[in-house]
């Protein structure tokens, strides 16, 4: 039983898939996000993929501000992401608002919407650090694997 | 039953082989796109890593028949693909099965429909232009897979699959297993004819709403694709004659050169519309094909 635990573990280390949401980014950490992907840093050799629905995905990595049109959609994707899920909020607008601050649009920062796991300041922040992020938000995932309380999603 | 079913079922080239091989072919598949693209690639346990982090994951929960079915369509299709690497010929000489080949086309089939009714089951609009994109593709497809068979049938003079099985310097057998070949790309759903999932286009195309356990049999299903479709034509370019163990270092090596060559393919190329496709299967590789099936009829006719 131990021995299986530890090789959840280790395959929620090693097989982190992250889903992309912008809400109202400027593109410019998005760019950051698909430049990881590229061959200079290739984030694959560490197992990170990019999914395209979120039902396949463990790591949310939000950029943006979160206006107000995409504060539902943040909500449903939150949700549509099985549990054990991790959330990376990518840039300083996730986290503080940035320059969007006290915009009559802007309903941020995120966390206080959905519980966010790791922070990657910057503006945008460095491929490096995007990578690292991601990488920290999977070890958050697989040491707490699933909640006790987690229940599924409710049906449509 | 008896001991040798049992051994091709579950041993060589059933489950003990297939399911480690299909982690293995997708890595192979993974790695050289990523070498292709100077990428250095995901380590070699990435396929069973994803597998068992799936398996780990808490699905949403579904009422009713839906989540039967939802469930029952990538049981199918891994059991269909577990059959049908079983009855491949690689032992010559009546060991394991001595199935048909029509028997193979079917079970070959299988993930094909399943994969078409998933999407038409979850519901979502993804996964329904992914069904049609599929099941368009397949109808494509599939003509010139049954003319490769029937070519290679006619030249073997059976459609026992001991008897299509080993290599035959016949040119009718030759260009049957080239158009195999030129199949397998559809069947697998990959570059250039991956239409059916295109990631940037439809998300994952009929899996968009499949999370957890069953994501993963879809995913071990696709693996067994590659073994069984991949296996099929290396059984039939195999020498005849020689040890059995001979023929199962063979048949393996085979297989991973196939692999090779068609990842390959898939990262040079890029993804062909829909009616690109139909247009290149039924308008050139479907000329060819009847013509080989009429030439080696009548040549088997006159002879």
């Amino acid at each position: 039983m131990n021995l299986l635990k530890r090789l959840m573990h280790r395959s929620r280390l090693k097989s982190p898939s992250i889903f992309h949401l912008n809400t109202g980014s400027c593109n410019g950490c998005d760019i950051e996000l698909v430049t990881c992907l590229s061959p200079r840093y290739d984030v694959e050799q560490l197992g990170i993929h990019l999914e395209g629905s979120p039902r396949h995905a463990d790591i949310l990595c939000v950029t943006g501000p979160v206006t107000r049109n995409t504060l539902e959609a943040v909500k449903t994707i939150y949700s549509q992401v099985c549990e054990p899920k991790a959330v990376v909020a990518l840039g300083s607008c996730p986290g503080s608002c940035n320059v969007f601050a006290g915009s009559p649009v802007i309903v941020g920062p995120l966390s206080k919407y959905i519980p966010v796991d790791v922070y990657v300041p910057g503006c945008p922040p460095h491929p490096d650090a995007i990578v690292a992020g991601i990488q920290r938000a999977a070890q958050i995932l697989a040491d707490r694997g699933v909640p006790e309380n987690a229940k599924g999603e409710p049906q449509r | 039953m008896n001991a040798s079913l049992l051994i091709h079922f579950l041993l060589f080239p059933g489950l003990l082989f297939a399911v480690p091989a299909s982690w293995f072919y997708v890595w192979v598949e993974r790695k050289s796109i990523a070498r292709m693209q100077r990428r250095i690639g995901p380590p070699l346990l990435q396929p069973f890593y994803d597998f068992v982090k799936l398996l780990g994951k808490r699905t949403p929960s579904r009422h009713g028949i839906e989540a039967v079915l939802l469930r029952l369509w990538p049981a199918m299709s891994v059991l269909s693909m577990v059959g049908a690497i079983a009855l491949l010929p690689v032992f010559p000489g009546g060991r394991g099965f001595t199935g048909d080949a029509v028997v193979l086309v079917t079970l070959l089939e299988v993930p094909s429909i399943c994969f078409i009714l998933a999407g038409f089951t979850s519901g979502s609009i993804f996964g329904e232009i992914g069904a049609i994109r599929e099941a368009v593709l397949n109808v494509a497809c599939n003509a010139v897979f049954l003319l490769s068979i029937v070519t290679i049938a006619v030249t073997a003079n059976t459609f026992q699959l001991s008897g299509i099985a080993g290599v035959s310097w016949n040119p009718g057998h030759w260009i049957g297993v080239f158009g195999i070949l030129l199949c397998i790309p559809a069947k697998l759903r990959f570059n250039p004819f991956s239409t059916a999932n295109a990631e940037q286009e439809i998300y994952s195309g009929p899996l968009t709403e499949y999370a957890g356990a069953a994501l993963a049999m879809w995913e071990l299903s696709h693996g067994l694709e590659w073994v069984a479709l991949t296996g099929f034509v290396a059984t039939m370019v195999v020498p005849a004659g020689g040890a059995w163990w001979l023929h199962a270092i063979l048949f393996v090596a085979i297989s991973f050169v196939e692999v090779l060559l068609l990842s390959t393919f898939a990262a040079a190329t890029g993804r062909f519309t829909l009616e690109q496709s139909i247009r290149f299967y039924w308008r050139w590789a479907a000329i060819l094909a009847v013509l080989a099936v009429a030439t080696t009829a009548y040549v088997r006719f006159l002879s």
